[in-house]
């Protein structure tokens, strides 16, 4: 300890410092970012990949770049992962339909079949997030507890933006977090994975795909069970509570005043 | 048999008689009814908000009543384990669960729950109407200010009433809101500390408040309701009812039917209406669904959180207001000896302002007409809001701050419903509130002058009646048709405020008060449309009806402007 005590004011101290915060960090980050690492292990056969090329260039290069490299008007794709692509092509996201605030849902541009070519082609540009394995969509089995934990997890880190019943919510500047009824299983997992628009990454470290899987089940369960007390009103709480009292509610009163004084005037 | 004096010699021929007399010779119901039996009041629809109030408070009582049975306000931690299934285990506060065992395991609890909730919101909504057609119509004017003012006082307890109740629950939405209600009391200077570890008995949540708005809830708010109640229906009693100006109405009777028996039975099924809307309401759509939301937790804030209707617009104010104008800091951090004091004005102008603008005005507003138009008669007569340009103006103004400050909201829903920016819907709203009450005075007042020179068009020379007629010389004219007496009489029949210049003291001193009273009088009246005069009507007949020419219509209406 000593020696360490009197070399602390040595010149190179703060550079050895600095040298040693940087491998701890890169370190760390790269034992996490392997836990983010696919876990499907699909193996894409060499046709899927040059089919899933043919389909880039035609549909997806204008903007991404030959070779998905990227350009001014779009993002370089590589090392963004098969559950990228998967979810973007496959909520019909991709190919955009114009430039806006963000992205929006539309038909299907492709089959599956092609969804998943172009999957193939990205994925074999570099290693990124998977589409996720069926044990971690299949919600069916789990216990009440486990559901009750997906509500926990997805109020403490979805919530803010879409909405405590997943009716969604605005974000700046014309974005918006989007409603999740109607959403399938793999489309909610890759949504977490992968991060699209402004949504951030959770990945494995942060919500590990058990999780993902009772956020799913949470879900999912809110939206089959129905609204308990009545119409919903669209789940957006106060406003539209209030909008129908006194739209509705007082409309409703009003019509009764002006029946029960009409005959006597 | 009316008073005490008489039952001495009265001898009833029945059982029930005997009974009944038995009674009313020790209580004096007879006299009782006898009084307000006769009691007249008059018809008409706008007159029925305040009973709106009224009944949906009783139904207040009832619901929440059943509430009590089976609500427990202990903020002590416990693992949920009713019916529903995603909450099933999850840590929460005893309030959160009992309230979601009257949603899921109590039979009509739900159904109880909503009634209470829609019948809030109805009740506040009703007070607000009723006060709105108190305002526009002049029924706050001598002898009826202190009534008003009670009837302020009133909606005040009313939004009280809501917050403290939207808060019981505990779940993560009311969390929100007091967490926002602990930022703004946090915000006063000084002492905004010390009183929010006194609401909350030590640092925000804490395991108290929801106890001590329970009793806020349910024992003093209510409480003072009651009273503030009972002194508002005296005083209607001692002051009689108000009335709309029409034939044989004058501002020293009331024509109307009496207490009993038409408007007790009216009143009374009037109730039942109003308690079947709300149920109806109640059983087919939900409110506040608090399994929804979760358990309170400081962490998780839900999009698309916000208060009930009611207070909602101190939510908009703060929403809108910036942090920074510019360069220009809205938070400033003040040393004083005692160490560094923060004076966040961007939480306490919104909080406080606006509101304080509002309700001040509200309590005001009955002094202020009568210093400017030095009108201290009294008024039993309505006025039609159109013919008080000045004053239906000022309240448009007032509503239309307050809509501006109720949609900023619901901004965020307003964003994603019409696909604009958030960033956008904040910077109009920013415009309109500073704006928008201004147009809405200058709007409403053009809008109300311009009726009233209709209604003195019609008055005059009848209703246009499309029908085109050429005369032997070749002259087409349109056919008026004259109103009925009963018609023309709401047309002619009110009182047109003046401008009321300044006038010197006993000394012919002009104080500064009354320049600027002149000043006001003259912008809020100098437009002016008169009314019809007996003789002008008289003139008008006399040309005969068919003959009204276009070019006598319109050198008329020259002349009665200016």
């Amino acid at each position: 300890m000593k020696a360490l005590s009197q070399r602390r004011r040595h010149p190179m101290a703060a550079i050895a410092l600095l040298l040693l915060g940087l491998l701890v960090t890169g370190g760390l980050y790269a034992v996490a970012s392997t836990a983010n690492e696919a876990k499907a292990e699909t193996t894409y056969s060499a046709s899927d990949i040059a089919e899933g090329e043919k389909l880039f260039v035609a549909n997806c290069a204008t903007c991404h770049g030959m070779g998905a490299s990227g350009t001014d008007d779009g993002p370089s794709l590589v090392g963004v992962g098969a559950a990228s692509v998967d979810f973007q092509v496959g909520t019909g996201r991709m190919p955009l339909q114009m430039s806006g605030p963000q992205a929006m849902e539309k038909p299907n541009q492709f089959t599956e079949e092609q969804t998943a070519q172009l999957s193939a082609y990205v994925a074999s540009l570099g290693a990124g997030p998977g589409i996720p394995d069926e044990e971690y969509l299949e919600h069916e089995g789990l216990e009440a507890e486990e559901i009750a934990e997906g509500g926990e997890i997805f109020r403490v880190n979805c919530a803010m933006c879409h909405n405590a019943a997943a009716a969604g919510g605005a974000l700046t500047r014309g974005k918006f977090a989007p409603g999740l009824a109607d959403v399938s299983e793999k489309h909610i997992y890759e949504a977490m994975a992968t991060g699209p628009q402004n949504m951030p990454v959770f990945n494995d470290a942060n919500i590990t795909p058990e999780d993902k899987k009772k956020v799913i089940g949470f879900l999912k369960t809110i939206e089959s069970q129905g609204s308990p007390g009545g119409a919903d009103l669209g789940s957006l709480g106060p406003v539209s509570e209030g909008l129908f009292i006194w739209v509705a509610g007082l409309g409703a009163v009003i019509g009764f005043t002006v029946w029960l004084t009409s005959r006597s005037s | 048999m009316s008073s005490t004096s008489t039952t001495a010699t009265y001898q009833p021929a029945t059982k029930v008689g005997r009974i009944t007399d038995f009674v009313d010779s020790r209580v004096g119901g007879s006299s009782m009814v006898k009084e307000f039996g006769r009691k007249i009041f008059p018809d008409h629809w706008t007159f029925m908000f305040g009973e709106v109030a009224l009944y949906s408070f009783v139904i207040l009582l009832l619901s929440g009543t059943f509430l009590t049975f089976f609500f427990d306000p202990s903020m002590a931690e416990t693992h949920y384990d009713g019916s529903y299934v995603p909450l099933k285990g999850v840590e929460m506060s005893v309030a959160y669960a009992s309230s979601l065992d009257i949603s899921f395991d109590i039979r009509g609890g739900l159904f109880m729950r909503q009634v209470h909730h829609w019948s809030a919101l109805l009740f506040v909504a009703a007070v607000s109407v009723h006060m709105l057609r108190v305002f526009f119509t002049g029924a706050f004017r001598r002898p009826r200010e202190l009534n008003w003012v009670v009837g302020g006082v009133l909606l005040i307890l009313a939004m009280a009433a809501g917050f403290t109740g939207y808060s019981l629950p505990d779940d993560l939405l009311s969390g929100n809101g007091l967490r926002i209600i602990d930022g703004v009391i946090k915000s006063v200077p000084v002492v905004g500390t010390y009183i929010s570890f006194f609401l909350f008995g030590g640092e925000f949540p804490g395991t108290d408040i929801i106890g001590r708005l329970y009793v806020l809830h349910i024992l003093l708010i209510p409480a003072i309701i009651l009273l503030m109640i009972a002194i508002h229906l005296f005083m209607v009693v001692v002051h009689k009812h108000t009335q709309y100006p029409g034939p044989g109405r004058t501002n020293d009777n009331v024509v109307g039917f009496p207490v009993g028996p038409v408007y007790a039975a009216k009143a009374g099924g009037f109730f039942f209406i109003v308690f079947g809307i709300i149920a109806f309401i109640s059983a087919a759509f939900t409110i506040n669904p608090i399994w929804n939301y979760g358990p309170y937790d400081p962490s998780p804030v839900s999009a698309g959180t916000q208060p009930d209707w009611y207070i909602g617009w101190v939510d908009g104010a703060l929403r809108l207001m910036p942090g920074w104008l510019g360069s220009f800091p809205f938070e400033w951090e003040i040393p004083f000896p005692w160490g560094t004091n923060t004076l966040s004005l961007n939480v306490l102008l919104p909080a406080l302002v606006p509101a304080g603008i509002v309700f001040t005005l509200l309590f005001t507003w009955p002094w202020i007409e009568r210093w400017i138009t030095k009108d201290n008669r009294e008024h039993h007569l309505l006025d039609r809001p159109r013919n008080a340009p000045g004053r239906t103006a000022v309240g448009v103004a007032g509503v239309v701050f307050y809509c501006v400050m109720w949609a900023a909201a619901s901004s965020d829903l307003i964003a994603t419903h019409f696909s604009v920016s958030l960033n956008d819907v904040t910077y109009w709203l920013r415009v309109l509130f500073f704006l928008g009450p201004v147009l809405g005075f200058i709007i409403t007042r053009r809008i109300a002058l311009a009726l009233q020179r209709k209604d003195r068009e019609i008055a005059l020379h009848g209703r246009e009646t499309g029908r085109i007629v050429r005369l032997p010389h070749g002259e087409y004219i349109e056919v008026h048709e004259p109103l009925d007496d009963y018609k023309l009489y709401k047309l002619v029949s009110y009182d047109a405020p003046m401008t009321v210049p300044a006038e010197a003291d006993r000394n012919g001193h002009i104080s500064k008060s009354e320049k600027r009273r002149a000043m006001i009088s003259r912008f809020l009246f100098e437009d002016r449309v008169a009314p019809v005069t007996p003789a002008e009507l008289e003139e008008a007949h006399s040309h005969g009806h068919q003959d009204q020419l276009a070019t006598d219509a319109d050198n008329a209406a020259v002349v009665e402007k200016h």
